[in-house]
Order: C-alpha cells, then sequence, then structure tokens
C-alpha cells in the first residue's frame, strides 16, 4: 500500500497569512554594519520588510538581531549603510522623530505613573483637542484587553498586563512600524502562547508593521509572515515560517530551528534546479537544489526533520523506508522520541512519532522500518 | 548544639540589651537633666521644668548661631548635593576606566580623620588666601557630606531601568522633556533624602567648622563654648536635646524617601514580576 503515504498534499509554501499584504516596502535597509572597534555586532546587512507584515528577526544572543532593531528605533545608528523607513532615510533622525514605537524587553512602564498616564505619555506632546486623547487611550486599552484598569499603578500590575500596557502605549501612536524586542521572554510559557495569538491577531487587526525580536523559533513561526535568521551579524536567511522550517538554507538555519538529522551525501550529478545525490542509508535521492547552494567537492549534506520519518508497523509497507533498531526512546506526552541506528549512517535518526499507535511501547531493540518522502530530505550547504 | 543554646537562651538577649544601652544611655541623659530644675547634674533629679528651653529664645549668641548653622547646613546641603547627582549618576550609569577607584576616592573622606581633614583645609584656605568665614566652612562640610550624598543617591540610582529614558524618546519626548517627565520625578526622593541627610551632618559637625570658621559661631560651636561656664549647662542640654530630635527627625524622613527611591528604581515590578 504505498499509496499510502501519497495523500493529497496541499499546495507547498502557501503564504502563511490569509490577509492580503501590500508589496510595498516599509523598512529599507541597505548594507548595513555596526561596528564596535574590531568586533561587528551587525556585518553588511541587507533587508526590505513589506508594509503591513508581521517580520521576526530570528537568532540566538549576540547575533545581532537586537542591534538592527535598536537601529531602525533610532537608538544606535550603523556605522555604515542605510536604514529607512517608509521611504524616509532615517539617517541623522532621532528616535523621538522616528515614526516607530518600541515595546522594551523589560516593557519599561513608567513605574511613578498610572496605566492611563503611561499609555497617554506620548500623546501628551501632541496636545490633542476636545477629549481626543482620552477616546484614543481608552481605545487602545480596549485594543490591549485592558478597559477598566486605567487607574491601576504599573507596581499593581502582572506580568502580562505590563506587556499590554507597554503595547497599547506603543500603539496608542500609530507609528508605522512597532518594534518588539523580546516581549514574550519575561512570560511563563502558557501565558507566552497566548500572548503570541494574541499578538498575531492584534497585528491582524491593526494592519501596522510589526518587526520582532526573538531568540525563540516557535515564536517566530507562530506568528510571522516572514522570518530573518541570523547568526553572527548576518542574515543566514529570509523567507516565510515554512519554508525556513522546510527548506533551510544551511545547517545552522535547520539546527536553530528544532531538530534535524543531517545525513552526508555524494553528489552524483548537479544541474540548474536539481540535485542527486548517493547517501548510504536511503540510497539514491534527487531533491531541489536550494538557490544558496555552494558546491564543496563531490559532498554534501542532507537534512531530514524528526516528523518526517514515520514507523511502519506490522506488515505495512512504503514506497521509501528505511530499516534500523530502537537504541533509544524518550517519551514527552504527546509524541516520543525515538532515536533509531541504520546500518551504514554514522548517526543514529532522530525520529519524533505521534502516541495514537503506541510508540510510546516500542522496546529499546527492536528492529524497525521508517517510512520517508523523498521531498523531505533537503539539500543544504554546510 | 550546646553552645547554640547557651547563646540564645538569655545570654544572646543579654548581649543585646548592653549594647543598646552602651549605644544610647548617654543619650538619654541629655534630655533627662534639660527638664531637671537643679542647674548641675546629677541624680537624684530634683524637680522638673521647662525653664531651660523656655529661656533658649532669650539668648541672642545662641539664636545668631542656630541662623548660621541653618545658611550653612542649606548651602553645603545643595552644593553637596548636586555634585552627588553628578558624580552618582556617572558611577551608575557608565561604564569607564578607573570607575570604582574614583568612587572609592569619593568616598574616602568619610574614614578620614576629621581632624586631618580640617587641619589640611585650614592650610589650603590659608595658602588660598581666603579668610574664614561661613563660606570656608560650607566648602569644608561639602567635602565631608559628598560621601553620605553619594550613598544614598547611588542606591536612588541604581537599577534605574535605561530603557525608562529610552521609552520616553520613542514617546516622541526631547531630551529634556524626558529628564523633567521621568528622570526627575524618579529620582526626587532621593535627592531630597541627600539634602536631609547632608543638611544633618552640617548641623551636628564640630571639628571641621570648628577649624574653618572666623568668628562666626554654629550650632556646635556656640555648645562648645558654653561648657565652660557651668551656669550655661542646663541651657545647653536643652539645646543639644532639640538638635538631637531634629537630627533624628531628618534622619528618619531621609532613610524613608531613599528606600522608596531605590524601590521605584529596583523593584518596579522590572523583568520578572
Amino acid at each position: 500500500m504505498p499509496e499510502q503515504l501519497q495523500i493529497e498534499r496541499p499546495q507547498a509554501d502557501r503564504q502563511q497569512s490569509d490577509r492580503a499584504q501590500s508589496d510595498r516596502a516599509m523598512i529599507e535597509i541597505r548594507d548595513v554594519t555596526r561596528s564596535y572597534g574590531a568586533f561587528k555586532a551587525l556585518d553588511d546587512a541587507s533587508l526590505t520588510i513589506r508594509e503591513g507584515e508581521f517580520f521576526s528577526l530570528l537568532g540566538p544572543s549576540g547575533c545581532g538581531k537586537t542591534t538592527l532593531l535598536r537601529m531602525i528605533a533610532g537608538f544606535d545608528n550603523p556605522t555604515s549603510g542605510s536604514i529607512a523607513v517608509g521611504g524616509q532615510p532615517m539617517e541623522g533622525i532621532p528616535a523621538n522623530r522616528r515614526p516607530t514605537n518600541m515595546v522594551f524587553q523589560s516593557y519599561a512602564i513608567f513605574p511613578h505613573l498610572n496605566v492611563e498616564q503611561n499609555v497617554a505619555y506620548g500623546l501628551k506632546r501632541l496636545k490633542l483637542q476636545g477629549g481626543e486623547e482620552k477616546r484614543r487611550v481608552e481605545e487602545a486599552l480596549a485594543q490591549v484587553s485592558l478597559t477598566g484598569l486605567g487607574k491601576r499603578l504599573a507596581t499593581e500590575l502582572s506580568g502580562g498586563q505590563r506587556q499590554r500596557v507597554a503595547l497599547a502605549r506603543a500603539l496608542v501612536m500609530r507609528p508605522k512600524v512597532l518594534l518588539l524586542d523580546e516581549p514574550l521572554s519575561a512570560l511563563d510559557k502558557k501565558l507566552r502562547e497566548q500572548m503570541q495569538v494574541e499578538l498575531r491577531r492584534l497585528q491582524q487587526a491593526v494592519g501596522i508593521t510589526f518587526v520582532l525580536v526573538t531568540h525563540d523559533q516557535y515564536e517566530a513561526l507562530a506568528m510571522s509572515d516572514r522570518i530573518a535568521v541570523m547568526f553572527g551579524g548576518k542574515i543566514a536567511q529570509v523567507a516565510s515560517p515554512k519554508e525556513i522550517y522546510q527548506r533551510p538554507v544551511n545547517r545552522q538555519v535547520a539546527d536553530f530551528l528544532g531538530g534535524m538529522n543531517f545525513i552526508k551525501a555524494e553528489i552524483v550529478e548537479e544541474n540548474g534546479a536539481s540535485l542527486t545525490v548517493d547517501t548510504l542509508g536511503f540510497g539514491r535521492v534527487k531533491t531541489d537544489k536550494p538557490k544558496a547552494f555552494v558546491r564543496n567537492g563531490g559532498a554534501a549534506t542532507l537534512g531530514i526533520r524528526p516528523e518526517r520519518l514515520r514507523v511502519l508497523w506490522d506488515n505495512a509497507t512504503a514506497k521509501f523506508e528505511v530499516a534500523g533498531t530502537v537504541v533509544e526512546r524518550h517519551y514527552f506526552g504527546e509524541i516520543t522520541h525515538l532515536i533509531v541506528e541504520i546500518p551504514g549512517l554514522e548517526k543514529p535518526l532522530s525520529v519524533t512519532e505521534t502516541n495514537d499507535f503506541g510508540a510510546d511501547d516500542i522496546p529499546v531493540g527492536t528492529p524497525i522500518r521508517l517510512a520517508y518522502d523523498p521531498e523531505a530530505l533537503v539539500a543544504m550547504g554546510d | 548544639m550546646r553552645a547554640r543554646r547557651f547563646l540564645s537562651g538569655g545570654w544572646l538577649s543579654v548581649y543585646a540589651f548592653l549594647y543598646i544601652v552602651f549605644l544610647y544611655l548617654p543619650v538619654i541623659f541629655l534630655p533627662i537633666f534639660s527638664i531637671n530644675t537643679a542647674p548641675t547634674p546629677k541624680f537624684p533629679l530634683t524637680g522638673f521644668t521647662l525653664q531651660w528651653y523656655a529661656d533658649l529664645p532669650h539668648t541672642p549668641a545662641l539664636l545668631d548661631a542656630a541662623w548660621n548653622s541653618l545658611k550653612v547646613g542649606v548651602s553645603a546641603s545643595v552644593l553637596a548635593t548636586v555634585l552627588g547627582i553628578l558624580a552618582a549618576r556617572s558611577i551608575t550609569r557608565y561604564r569607564y576606566p578607573g570607575r570604582r577607584t574614583i568612587h572609592g576616592l569619593i568616598m574616602a573622606p568619610l574614614v578620614l580623620p576629621e581632624v586631618i581633614v580640617a587641619i589640611s583645609m585650614l592650610l589650603v584656605m590659608l595658602q588660598l588666601g581666603l579668610s574664614l568665614s561661613l563660606f570656608t566652612v560650607v566648602l569644608g562640610h561639602v567635602l565631608v557630606c559628598i560621601p553620605y550624598s553619594m550613598t544614598v543617591l547611588t542606591s536612588g540610582f541604581e537599577g534605574f531601568d535605561r530603557s525608562l529614558e529610552e521609552a520616553s524618546a520613542d514617546l516622541g519626548e526631547s531630551a529634556f522633556g524626558t529628564f523633567r517627565r521621568v528622570t526627575l520625578p524618579m529620582v526626587a526622593p532621593a535627592i531630597i533624602s541627600s539634602l536631609l541627610v547632608c543638611f544633618t551632618i552640617s548641623l551636628d559637625e564640630f571639628i571641621i567648622a570648628f577649624f574653618l570658621t572666623g568668628t562666626e559661631a554654629t550650632l556646635p560651636i556656640y555648645i562648645w563654648g558654653q561648657l565652660r561656664f557651668a551656669s550655661k549647662l542646663p541651657g545647653v542640654l536643652a539645646l543639644g536635646t532639640l538638635l538631637l530630635v531634629a537630627s533624628f527627625l531628618l534622619m528618619t524622613i531621609a532613610e524613608i524617601l531613599r528606600r522608596r527611591a531605590a524601590r521605584r528604581t529596583q523593584n518596579e515590578g522590572g523583568l520578572y514580576a
């Protein structure tokens, strides 16, 4: 029954967002470098963020994502290169005159002011007429579900509420771009997941360009229209969450976005769009060639995500399968993580399997067969 | 185990009690004898009177001294606090080579023998050709007050989340507006606390004032002068009691304000509230 695997496949790489986005650029970053002495916090980064987009800068700490965000906000300046927001070059424009607003990692709620006064802080300078200020504060508080808490002091709020105040305080200014510096990192897991959904919903509702800095890949995947993955001051890949996850350009990106099995391969044939390789465990595989693929002699690396390997039960067979032995089993509630040794592969494969059919009961040492879809095998640069 | 029981079973409390007695018994005598009818401070007490207090406002020399002390105290506390603000801001906000050394040097007058500081300052003033006056006393007091001012202010400024000022700028406020609307209200309690502490120290300070004043006496110098006359002792005791109460009150208010300032900047809920 090889067809079992070939269930109808939805169109790959469909835009995650269902809302129409404009293709107009909101933020244009051109060859931006930020050096501190010999150290380059950001190294020749170029990036275009579109109008109305939820864009994430994802990477480990020290990768330059916060530096980039702070330069967009105007708290830091590029050593070289240029940044434009809404078509306007930002060079020489201080933070207080930029069309951006920021949600700080520490939230930076003014402790001597109450919620309303915090939200109205930036409006005070605009000298709005006839109750307009009050109306906008109310509206912003409603947007973040804080209606009725206006008179509370900052010290009387929970972490989640403080975050909402920080959001309202920025949104009330109606910026062209909202910058979010790791806004969820101080919240506990459950609240964080809830806020991810809310932030995404809020962004869709207000239609403002959001730029989020995060080191949490799930956060970036769950919320963004597009993600830029950064390492060591350089932008490694810019793509939709699905493409980043399924077609990482290199091992570093693949690794950062969750588990990935890496398999050594020999290049048999290379042409414009595809790559044919020989592997020890998976035999001869033909895959798409990544755009940024740089041939390094005759060797290449293939990757397959642990959840793209499925356990074949009993006598089930698949068109593409590999056989091995379970050497470790780790239980995670809804899924089980199996480590499977495959003859010929230098490293055992990681497999995640849902527990519907009893993957959590497979004894260590059991011979096992795994089905895979050759399209899930992606070639990548090292 | 035995040793612990031995200590906690009464002996520790006895020690603590004696400790407090040693600290405060001498101070208690002052108010007690200041309301005693006998002009000499000795037991048994002879009777209750507020006579010595009532006489105080009728002593012109005392009023002059009080006025001098007020002038010196206000000037010294304002100057020391302004200098303290600048130094504390630099120490808490910026990282630069020599930061710790500079901090140490600013705090050093706290442990220098005061009489040495006084003599050195006297020499410097004379070398500079300044004639001794209340002004030179103010300069001396600024020197001794700055370490205290620094202690109060750094505890108020420390942990001042820099992103608060950035948030203000981000919301469109200018640098001056940010200072007025965010920085100042946040650190105001610490500044007031510093003013009160410095004023109290200046009010009570004797040695430096003694060396650096010309003909004008501050309150402690006036008291010192009166001690030569046995008959003036009850008045000195009454005045001393008033100074004691004033210092105690000022320091208490200062400490309350300092804690409030520290709470504002540090425990404002922060990252993990």
